[in-house]
């Protein structure tokens, strides 16, 4: 099958500093694709260089294609609107607007947004539209964050870190919806905990200083717990205790 | 009695212009991150445009729906200029915050020298209709039209913005843009057209402010954005950059302070403690009364 | 012979001081002298009688001359002072006028005022001067980026408008106030000792100079450019970011009155307009088309841009231009149209200021004489 993205050689240079140096890695294109690694590695970054929000004086080499499409070069906004689908790390809803709001900004002229769809999936956001978005609870802020991206379709969703800083039971709800999702879209996934890595992930990529350490099939990988164990630092499929929550966003990988 | 009548309502005029000043620099700081030294020039351009248009203008004059066409054309004059000048000189360098800024200093400074090549660096007499002139009574106190018209005309502002951000498609992205312009782009939007537009309303309102303040000071003279620019700066960062209703607060804070220390203490004194309210605010929050954090 | 070429001579950033910029041939051997052959050339220059038409008015030595040479060597080491801020730690202040103008007018009321003696008014200027950096910048400081730039503009105006409004008849007010010459040093007073305050100014440019380096080779300047390309990066250090910044402030305050007591002792009073925002943002004018973080761009541009200032005027009223349609000759006479639309052009085109043409023109050079 040929894969959804390729990625080549990608190197990433911010304010001085290789944060990628020579990444290689293909999405397939069903299913999540999972990338790993410790935590400053880059998987931010790299998911960050593919969605073109690399920041100003950043410096990005490499190739990365959807399809036969380059899409190093062209504003965020295109990409998006070309299909491509962008969850970031600490939600970034926007929490002064309504619920009902922030999905309205992802309304598009000429195309129908798909309330159906994400009503479906998160009942709780149809009852909440007037609700200001800062008020809701973490979980909730997750929900709107992936609902707001679905109610376009997508030719690959790219989603960072969703379960971060959410309690156990929410952790859980969250990896229902992606698994739903995941039914009809390719998915890239940044995660940390390897209990939602193991019921996700299909293709696993894993992130070493800066290059890719380990590629594969993401189920073998959790079983060879040595593998895992020298590739992320840590031996169970329980994964890390979820990050303490309500630290100020952004910034977190490779800066 | 009728004297705190009269410099509450005179204090309300000043704080109109501030604010009609302040609301677009506030805007454009909150949105793209652009601190715009060449606001002042919008207010001139508006008050010369609506100045050249009273005596030029086919059917524009100084009075009646003569001086509101002036006033249309000034406003028209300065939207054109802000806009022109995003789409000139601010969006070729998007994103690079301080040479945008050195961009708009450059811009202030020839844009001012500019005004006094072409009609000279003296003050000259403002049309104004002749109602303006007169005073209404308002408890006892002899207010001056001119001031009223300001503050009538800063609360229309007020809400027509409001009301734009509130119920418009683009509102919302601006609203959404202040708050995490990043994100407003990884949604699919361009989020570029904002800044055109933000541009285009705070040099309308500036323009607005330029020809009214006119019609109240009955001068116009190439300086004078300079002087109110640094009120209208102050006012943005006690407000908290990005937030409109904050300057509209922080707008009356000024204005009202200014009014009432330089009347009732030395002539003056009211300017130094806007300045000293200001190291307050700053000290004691410093991302202003509302709104987006000012230390960014 | 195989030359080694460099694969790209990019025009270096700002932030690289021209001395570290790869440098080969004749040029380099040179280099390194031409800031003592430009002192030289300062210190003959009151002793020559050519006569530049054109360039200026009267010979170099006439009076006329030498003052406006004096003043573009204060703004000289006023820009220099400011790059300390801008260019070496990255600090958008708005408001250096006021630490200028609190020289001049420091110098001017306790002379004429008060009566002091010059070197009583001028040490008490400086060192009131300092002390007033330290104060505002301590409150201003709590911001940073924007928001700074907003609170010393506020800070400054705040000098503006008690010099204006002229509080206990002090300074003059919109009339500005001449010196009282005096209590003032013989040397330094009339028509025919102009030259002495040639000198003094060219002293003053000198110790900024002088300081403005011995600062930024110092560990504490290696902190303040860590500042301005990442202020995490120091706070990560465990050093103190404020009190680095603090520093800085206060110092290029104190240079700044310290030009303020020879400015006003080249003009002969204060007027107020050296107090308004106009000034700081010439300052910065000055500062980028010099090349901000640079050895002497500042330098450079500081005297160039008043040099202009002062020349565009006389160039503005000459035949030339006013044989020109109005639409072009009116916008001309005015110095700060021209200024701020090269200033414009400069931030497009010419990044690192005057101090980036060097190493493109050695390119250049070396691109059309290929063998050294």
């Amino acid at each position: 099958m040929e894969p959804i993205l390729e990625v080549e050689n990608l190197s990433v240079r911010i304010a001085g500093l290789h944060i990628l140096q020579g990444v290689s890695f293909t999405v397939a294109p069903t299913g999540v694709t999972v990338l790993l690694g410790r935590n400053g590695v880059g998987k931010t970054t790299t998911l960050r260089a593919i969605v073109g929000l690399t920041p100003r004086g950043g410096e990005v080499r490499g190739a990365i294609r959807m399809g036969a499409q380059s899409l190093l070069a062209r504003p965020t906004h295109r990409l998006v609107r070309g299909g491509l689908g962008y969850v970031p790390e600490d939600r970034c809803v926007f929490a002064g607007l309504t619920v009902a709001e922030n999905l309205r900004l992802a309304e598009r002229r000429g195309t129908t947004p798909a309330y159906d769809k994400v009503y479906a999936l998160f009942p709780e956001l149809d009852r909440r539209g007037r609700q200001r978005a800062g008020s809701l609870s973490g979980g909730q802020q997750q929900m709107l964050a992936i609902g707001r991206v679905l109610l376009n379709d997508n030719r690959l969703l790219l989603v960072d870190e969703p379960t971060k800083g959410l309690a156990p039971k929410v952790v859980t709800e969250v990896a229902e919806v992606l698994e739903r999702v995941a039914e009809s879209v390719p998915v890239l996934l940044v995660e940390q905990n390897l209990a939602v890595v193991r019921r996700l992930a299909r293709g696993a990529v894993v992130l070493a200083a800066g290059q890719v350490a380990w590629a594969g099939d993401a189920q073998r990988l959790l079983l060879e717990t040595a593998l895992t164990k020298s590739l992320l630092g840590v031996g169970s499929a329980e994964g890390h205790a979820p990050a303490a929550s309500g630290g100020p966003a952004g910034g977190k990988d490779g800066h | 009695m009728d004297t705190i009548v009269l410099l509450t309502l005179t204090g309300l005029g000043l704080a109109a212009l501030y604010f009609l000043v302040a609301s677009g620099l506030s805007l454009v700081f909150g949105l793209a991150d652009v601190l715009n030294f060449a606001h002042g020039l919008f207010l001139g351009v508006g008050a010369y445009a609506t100045w050249w248009a009273a005596g030029n203008l086919p059917g524009a004059g100084g009075d009646g729906f003569g001086f509101l066409l002036a006033v249309a054309f000034g406003v028209a004059a300065g939207t054109l200029v802000a806009v022109l000048v995003e789409l000139v000189l601010i969006r070729p360098l998007y994103s690079r915050t301080i040479e945008q800024v050195l961009v708009t200093v450059g811009l202030s400074l020839a844009g001012v020298a500019l005004l006094q090549a072409t009609w000279g660096a003296d003050a000259r007499p403002f049309p104004r209709p002749d109602w303006t002139r007169q005073v209404t009574g308002v408890l006892g106190a002899q207010v001056p039209n001119g001031g009223l018209l300001l503050i009538i005309a800063a609360v229309v502002v007020l809400g027509a913005i409001l009301a734009f951000l509130r119920w418009t498609r683009y509102g919302l992205v601006i609203r959404a843009g202040v708050e995490n312009r990043e994100m407003v782009t990884a949604l699919g939007i361009d989020v570029r057209k904002a800044f055109t537009l933000v541009f285009a309303i705070g040099g309308a309102a500036a323009a607005l402010a330029g020809a009214l303040g006119g019609v109240y000071f009955g001068t116009v003279s190439p300086g004078q954005g300079g002087s109110l620019l640094i009120f209208a700066f102050i006012v943005v960062v006690i407000g908290g950059m990005g937030s409109v209703v904050g300057s509209a607060y922080a707008a009356v804070a000024v204005g009202l302070l200014q009014q009432f220390v330089n009347y009732y203490g030395t002539s003056g004194l009211g300017d130094i403690c806007v300045v000293a309210l200001l190291a307050v605010v700053l000290l004691l929050r410093p991302q202003g009364i509302a709104g987006k954090v000012a230390t960014a | 012979m195989t030359e080694v070429k460099s694969p790209e001579v990019p025009a270096p950033p700002a932030a690289v001081p021209a001395e570290l910029t790869p440098d080969t041939g004749r040029w380099h051997r040179v280099r390194p002298f031409l800031p003592l052959v430009a002192l030289v050339v300062a210190l003959i220059l009151p002793y020559s009688t050519v006569h530049l038409p054109g360039i200026f008015e009267g010979p170099l030595n006439s009076p006329g001359t030498l003052q406006l040479l004096a003043v573009c060597l204060v703004f000289g080491g006023l820009a220099a002072g400011y790059d300390l801020l801008f260019g070496r730690t990255g600090m958008l202040s708005f408001g250096h006028a006021l630490y200028f103008a609190a020289g001049v007018y420091g110098t001017d009321i306790l002379v004429t005022k008060a009566g002091l003696p010059l070197w009583q008014a001028a040490v008490l200027t400086i060192t009131g001067g300092t002390i007033l950096a330290a104060l505002l910048g301590a409150v201003a400081l709590r911001t940073v980026g924007i928001a700074f730039a907003m609170v010393t503009l506020a800070f400054a105006q705040v000098g503006a408008i008690l010099v204006a409004r002229d509080f206990g008849g002090l300074t003059g007010g919109e009339e500005g106030l001449p010196l009282d010459v005096s209590g003032l040093p013989p040397a330094l007073v009339g028509v025919a000792n102009t030259v002495n305050l040639y000198w003094l100014a060219l002293a003053y440019l000198v110790v900024v100079i002088f300081v403005v380096h011995r600062v930024s080779g110092s560990p504490t300047g290696r902190v303040l450019a860590g500042l301005r390309d990442d202020e995490r990066r120091v706070g990560v250090l465990g050093l103190d970011p404020y009190r680095f910044k603090l520093v800085a402030f206060t110092l290029a305050g104190g240079l700044a009155a310290a030009g303020g007591v020879v400015y006003c002792l080249i003009v002969g009073g204060a007027s107020p307009h050296i107090t308004s925002s106009e000034l700081t943002l010439s300052l910065l004018v000055m500062v980028v088309l010099g090349g901000p973080g640079t050895r002497w761009g500042p330098v450079l541009g500081g005297i160039l841009y008043m040099y202009l200032d002062h020349r565009l005027v006389a160039f503005g009223t000459s035949d030339a231009v006013d044989a020109l349609p109005a639409i072009l000759s009116r916008p001309l006479s005015q110095p700060l149209f021209v200024l701020g639309t090269v200033f414009i052009l400069a931030v497009y085109f010419f990044p690192g200021g005057l101090a980036s043409l060097a190493p493109r023109l050695t390119h250049l050079r070396k691109t059309l004489h290929p063998h050294p």
